[in-house]
């Protein structure tokens, strides 16, 4: 018993890290659907609104906002879901380092895996909605700083409902109006950057808000999962 | 360890308490009760699993909170807390990443200890139950707390994998460790030195 090799922050990190990217690699078709829906949307938006470019062109920022939106929001039962089922959520708790430590890297592992393919894509859906190019960076830099807050803000809906047997409606309803600033802040700035406004105001709204969000949603989602679990 | 007037209810019905129970280093307790006593649940109250109504926890004398009691316990209990689509060593992998090993001993060989060597390829979806509970003793025998609880250790396990946890129970204790195991009594307890407590119903 003398001699132990106790995990700190950073190798319970690693860890976690490693088993989602097996996990993922498993399970490659599964891990795809968010940003396939995402496309999809995307696509769809674009065939329905026909051929004019104007309005392809003042609608693209918004419609690139929802399409992220709604694949994190697909995404977000399984963020604890299958943890908790299985009993691995029970040995987090028990593990020598903070549960919130461990949301806050799942978290991240959620964002990485959904949002940030559709962040590298984002140029590419761009162009297919016709967006201006001198939005671009206002759209890249509106869904950098907000698809990690609505990954944060979804963990916490996720940890509130992981302790439900079927939570479809009431995810949905909880995340509602949480999401709405966001995407307020989000897609607004694209639409003041398409009116020739400066758009510091926004932008820095949303990293305010995820600074916030990185402290205090790792924590709340660590006291929902205890209390869920209980 | 140690716990005092330990009680706990659930919505307002008494689980169990107020319960007094002890176990030193190289010894034993057998927690034994009918289905439905508050076996599990007393197991998940000293894990810190769920939270008390009442009562302290002392280890080694000592109030202990959550920080400690995670470096002196580890957990055994009816979910495996194995992923369905990574193999047992990768299972084992994280799970020593999460909770720590000791030193000088590997995963394979802890696999090898509770006969499932050839199995380190295997996804844990492919392993049968009692496999799969091997696989959690692997994890309890590569874990460096010095306190086990047990919850139905020999649920699933075969005349063979029953005299393993016997064994693994023995040799822990040799060790300096303790050990809570729950059985509803049908089976036969680990010949140590040991202490019993029975659980009823609360009337």
């Amino acid at each position: 018993m003398t001699h132990a090799i106790s995990p700190g922050l950073k190798a319970s990190a690693r860890a976690l890290f490693l088993r989602d990217l097996r996990l993922l690699w498993r399970r490659r078709g599964d891990a795809l659907q968010p940003a396939l829906f995402a496309l999809l949307v995307v696509t769809l938006f674009a065939l329905a609104l026909g051929n004019d470019r104007a309005t392809l062109a003042k609608s693209a920022g918004a419609v690139l906002w929802l399409a992220s939106l709604l694949a994190g929001l697909l995404a977000l039962d399984t963020l604890f879901r299958g943890d908790a089922e299985d009993g691995s959520l029970e040995q987090w708790m028990l593990a020598p380092v903070p549960l919130a430590w461990l949301v806050l890297v799942r978290t991240f592992m959620h964002w990485a895996t959904t949002a940030l393919p559709l962040l590298v894509a984002a140029p590419l859906l761009a162009e297919l909605l016709h967006l201006p190019h001198s939005q671009l960076n206002v759209l890249l830099a509106s869904l950098a700083l907000g698809t990690p807050l609505l990954s944060l803000l979804g963990a916490v809906v996720a940890a509130l409902t992981v302790g439900m047997r079927r939570s479809g409606i009431l995810v949905a309803l909880l995340a509602l109006p949480l999401y709405v600033p966001v995407l307020v802040f989000g897609a607004g700035s694209v639409v003041q950057a398409a009116q020739g406004l400066d758009v510091t105001g926004a932008l820095l709204m949303l990293g305010a808000g995820l600074v916030l969000a990185l402290v205090l949603a790792p924590l709340a989602a660590a006291a929902a999962i205890r209390i869920a679990l209980n | 360890m140690e716990a005092r007037g330990l009680r706990f209810s659930r919505n307002d019905e008494p689980v169990f308490g107020p319960l007094d129970l002890a176990v030193e280093a190289n010894e034993a307790l057998l927690v034994q009760g009918d289905n439905g006593a508050g076996k599990t649940t007393l197991l998940r109250v000293l894990a810190g699993l769920l939270r008390l109504d009442e009562g302290e926890i002392l280890i080694e004398g000592r109030r202990a909170d959550a920080y400690q009691r995670s470096h002196a316990i580890a957990y055994l209990g009816h979910l495996p807390a194995l992923k369905a689509d990574l193999s047992s060593l990768e299972n084992l992998d994280f799970l020593c990443g999460l909770h720590g090993r000791r030193a000088q001993l590997l995963p394979e060989q802890a696999m090898a200890m509770v006969g499932l060597a050839g199995y380190e390829d295997a996804l844990a979806r492919q392993l049968s139950a009692g496999q799969k509970k091997r696989l959690s003793l692997a994890r309890l025998w590569l874990s460096p707390a010095p306190l086990w609880l047990l919850d139905e250790p020999y649920a699933n396990l075969d005349l063979d994998g029953i005299e393993l946890v016997n064994r693994m129970v023995q040799a822990h204790l040799q060790d300096g460790g303790a050990t809570l195991v729950t059985t509803h009594g049908a089976y036969a307890a680990p010949p140590v030195r040991t202490r019993m407590l029975v659980m009823r119903k609360p009337a």
